[in-house]
C-alpha cells in the first residue's frame, strides 16, 4: 500500500531546506511510513527538535510541532509528554544536538524511560553550522576545527543510551530505508524511551573533506562501517573493531515507563489522608 | 474570606501558584528557592497534578515551556546563579509567547556569591538577561503576603500577555516565617490565557487579527500548529522579511508597554508633602518604612515610593512624585541596579509608552526633576537596616 505523504506533510513548506542528496529525507520519510502503517492520527502526534539540519524536520510535518532551541528538545518534549501522556510524542536530533550540548538530557530521559521516542539523524558532523566535528565525528577524519584530524574519541550513541537505561535501542542507516522504518515503527510503539541511532550522509559538510563528497559513495562507506547483529555474532572482536553494528541492540520491556510511575505515585499521594513526608 | 497563617514566603510563592491554578512545575534544587520545589512536590500530586526535577536548570525551563504549550499552566523556580542557566529559555519563552512564571529567591552574587543571604542582585538581570530585544515583566514583592499576591498577579499577566513573568523574591523573604493575612479565595482574580474559537483550519499562533497578543491553543486540542524560536510570521513559520520582523519585534514589547499602567503597580508611603522620597522595593522597603517613621517622628517630611512591579518600572507614577521632591535616596541591596532607572527618570528620561517603527514613544506628560539624588546600597550579603536609611534621610534633610 502506498503512503499519501501529503496527509503528513506541509506541502507549503517545500521545496525542504536539506540540499540534495542528503539523508535527512530518508529518514523523515521512513518514520512517515511508520507512522502511516501504524494508523497513528496527526492530531495525536507531538514533534519537537532542537537546532540543526535534522532539526528543521518538525516544520514539514503536519503534527503538533515545536522547533525549540539547540540541544533542549528532549526537555521541552518531557513537559509536552506529562501534560499529555496518553499522546505520542517523537524527538528529531542531530548528533551534536543530541548527545554533546544536549547531552544530560539525553542521559536523563533514558533514565526515566519516559514514553518518548528519539530518532537521531546521526552524520557524524554539525552540519548547519559549516563542518565542525561532532562528538560523533569519526577519529582522525577531517573536520573545520579539526583540521589535521580529528582527535577526539568517537561517541558510540547506542552504549550511552542502552548504559543510561533507554529500553529500546536500535541502530540502522540511510542504507537500509526500509530496515530503518521498521525500526522506528518498533520504536515509536515501544512502551518507554525508545532511541534510533539513524547513521546519515552529510556529504557536504563531512564527506567533501573526507573524500566522500559524492553521496553514493558516502552511503556506500555508511554501508562499509556497519554490520548487521546477526553478521556480527559471528565475528571476532577484531573483526569488530572500528565497525558499528545495526539492529535492535537492546530491548527491555519490563522496566517501568515514567508517566505511568509518576501517575502512579499521584494516585499514592492522592490516596494518602495526610500531606506528603 | 481573609485566611491568616503562619509560613514564609517560599511557602507563599506555593500557595499562590496553586491557587492561581498551577499543576505544572519543573525545578532543580537551590537555595534559597529549594522549598518552593518541595513545597510543590508535596501539593501537585495530590492535585493530580507534575512536578519535576530535572536534571538541571535548563531542562527545568525547557520542560515548563513545553508543560505550557501542553497546556497547563506552568513555574519553574530558582535563584541567581541557576537563573543565569535558564536564560536562554527565557528567551524562547518570549519570543514564542509562551506563558510561564519564574520564580527567583535572590541571593549574593556573581557566581557562587553568597547562597545564603539576601541580595536583589538580579533586578537588572530580570530586564536583560536574555539576548535580543524582548518584553520583560517582573513583580517584586515586599513582605511574605505579598509572595502570594504577586505570584497569582504574575500567573494572570502570563497567561493574559502570553509572556514570561518574574517574581523577584530574595534570601529573606524566602526564609522569613510570619503571621500573614491573605485574601479569601473568593476575592482572588484567576486569568486564563485566551484559546482560539476559529475552526483548526483557520487558527494560526501568531495571528493579531483578534489583538495584539494572539489566542494560544493547546497541543493536541486539534489545532496542528507549529512554534519556533526563530523570528516567525503569524503562522509560526520562520520568517526574515525586515518590515514584519520590525512589527513583530515592536509587537512583543509593546504588549507589555502598552499595557503598564495596569502591570506596573506601586505604593505611595506618607508621600503627601514629601521633600524627601526613599525609593526601596522588595524585603528592603520594610526597613525603609521604619526609617520613614522615625523620620516623621522627628518632624521630617519624607515618604517612601515602592515600586512593586519593578518591570516595567512605574516611570509616570515615579515622575509625579520625583516632579516634588528635593531629595531622592535610592536604597537596595546590591551595588546599584534601580538606581540607574531612577537617575535616567530624574534626568527627564520619560516612560516608553510604545515602541513605533523604531521610534521610541515617551509619554511627555512629566517634567524632570531637579533633586538632588543619593543612594545607600549595600551587597555584603545582610540586609540593610533601618538606621543606615534614617542616617541619610537626616543627612540630606
Amino acid at each position: 500500500m502506498s503512503v499519501e505523504y501529503e496527509n503528513y506533510l506541509r506541502m507549503n513548506k517545500f521545496p525542504h531546506y536539506w540540499c540534495p542528496g542528503c539523508g535527512n529525507g530518508v529518514v523523515l520519510k521512513a518514520f512517515i511510513q511508520a507512522v502511516d502503517e501504524l494508523g497513528w492520527k496527526n492530531n495525536d502526534i507531538g514533534m519537537v527538535t532542537g537546532i540543526g539540519c535534522s532539526s528543521r524536520a518538525s516544520g514539514y510535518v503536519d503534527f503538533n510541532t515545536m522547533h525549540t532551541i539547540h540541544g533542549r528538545a528532549l526537555a521541552v518534549a518531557t513537559g509536552i509528554k506529562m501534560s499529555n501522556p496518553s499522546k505520542h510524542v517523537v524527538v528529531f536530533a542531530g548528533d551534536g544536538d543530541a548527545s554533546a550540548i544536549g547531552g544530560n538530557h539525553l542521559i536523563h530521559a533514558c533514565r526515566r524511560n519516559i514514553d518518548i521516542t528519539l530518532i537521531i539523524i546521526n552524520n557524524w558532523i554539525y552540519g548547519m553550522t559549516g563542518g565542525q566535528y561532532s562528538p560523533t565525528t569519526p577519529t582522525g577524519t577531517i573536520a573545520t576545527t579539526m583540521p589535521y584530524g580529528n582527535a577526539d574519541p568517537d561517541f558510540d550513541l547506542a552504549s550511552l543510551t542502552i548504559g543510561a537505561g533507554a529500553t529500546f535501542v536500535a541502530r540502522s542507516s540511510v542504507a537500509d530505508p526500509i530496515i530503518l522504518k521498521n525500526y522506528i515503527k518498533k520504536a515509536l510503539t515501544h512502551k518507554g524511551f525508545s532511541v534510533i541511532d539513524a547513521f546519515s550522509n552529510c556529504h557536504i559538510q563531512w564527506g567533501r573533506k573526507n573524500k566522500f563528497g559524492d553521496p553514493v559513495k558516502l552511503v556506500e562507506h555508511i554501508k562499509s562501517v556497519t554490520v548487521s547483529a546477526a553478521k556480527a555474532k559471528k565475528m571476532s572482536p577484531e573483526e569488530l573493531k572500528n565497525l558499528f553494528v545495526t539492529g535492535v541492540l537492546y530491548e527491555d520491556k519490563d522496566k517501568k515507563e515514567y508517566t505511568e510511575s509518576y501517575f502512579d505515585m499521584v494516585k499514592r499521594a492522592q490516596s494518602q489522608t495526610k500531606g506528603g513526608r | 474570606m481573609k485566611r491568616a497563617v503562619v509560613a514564609n514566603g517560599n511557602e507563599m510563592v506555593v500557595e499562590g501558584a496553586i491557587d492561581a491554578g498551577c499543576r505544572f512545575f519543573a525545578g532543580y534544587p537551590i537555595t534559597p528557592s529549594s522549598e518552593v520545589a518541595e513545597g510543590m512536590a508535596r501539593k501537585l500530586p495530590k492535585l493530580g497534578g507534575v512536578f519535576l526535577q530535572m536534571e538541571d536548570e535548563i531542562a527545568s525551563i525547557a520542560c515548563a515551556i513545553g508543560g505550557s504549550l501542553g497546556g497547563e499552566k506552568t513555574m519553574t523556580a530558582s535563584s541567581g546563579p541557576g537563573i543565569s542557566l535558564k536564560q536562554e529559555g527565557v528567551g524562547l519563552a518570549c519570543i514564542a509567547e509562551i506563558p510561564l512564571v519564574i520564580i527567583n529567591a535572590m541571593r549574593g552574587g556573581p557566581s557562587t556569591g553568597l547562597p545564603t543571604r539576601i541580595a536583589q542582585s538580579d533586578i537588572m538581570q530580570a530586564r536583560w538577561g536574555t539576548h535580543g530585544d524582548h518584553p520583560a515583566v517582573a513583580l517584586c514583592p515586599g513582605s511574605v503576603a505579598e509572595c502570594y499576591t504577586e505570584t497569582i498577579r504574575a500567573f494572570n499577566i502570563a497567561e493574559e500577555l502570553r509572556t514570561p513573568v518574574y517574581v523577584l523574591s530574595d534570601a529573606f523573604l524566602a526564609h522569613l516565617s510570619t503571621k500573614v493575612e491573605l485574601p479569601g479565595k473568593e476575592e482572588l482574580k484567576i486569568a486564563n490565557r485566551l484559546r482560539p474559537t476559529v475552526k483548526p483550519e483557520e487558527y494560526y499562533p501568531y495571528d493579531t487579527r483578534f489583538g495584539d497578543i494572539p489566542p494560544l491553543a493547546d497541543y493536541f486540542s486539534g489545532y496542528r500548529f507549529h512554534v519556533t524560536g526563530l523570528n516567525h510570521d503569524k503562522t509560526g513559520f520562520p520568517n526574515i522579511d525586515p518590515v514584519l520582523q520590525e512589527s513583530e519585534e515592536e509587537r512583543l514589547i509593546n504588549k507589555v508597554l502598552k499595557r503598564q499602567e495596569a502591570i506596573s503597580t506601586y505604593e505611595n508611603y506618607k508621600l503627601e508633602d514629601a521633600q524627601i522620597v526613599v525609593v526601596a522595593y522588595g524585603s528592603n522597603a520594610s526597613g525603609a518604612k521604619e526609617a520613614v517613621d522615625a523620620a516623621r517622628e522627628s518632624g521630617i517630611k519624607v515618604g517612601l515610593f515602592r515600586p512593586i512591579t519593578v518591570w516595567p518600572f512605574p516611570s509616570i507614577p515615579f515622575q509625579e512624585v520625583a516632579a516634588s521632591a528635593k531629595q531622592i535616596i535610592v536604597t537596595e541591596v546590591n551595588l546599584g541596579q534601580i538606581v540607574y532607572e531612577i537617575e535616567r527618570i530624574m534626568l527627564g528620561g520619560r516612560a516608553v509608552t510604545e515602541i513605533r517603527n523604531g521610534n521610541l514613544i515617551f509619554d511627555t506628560r512629566h517634567p524632570r526633576s531637579s533633586a538632588e539624588l543619593s543612594t545607600v546600597l549595600q551587597a555584603n550579603g545582610t540586609p540593610i537596616r533601618p538606621n543606615q536609611i534614617l542616617s541619610q534621610i537626616k543627612e540630606v534633610a
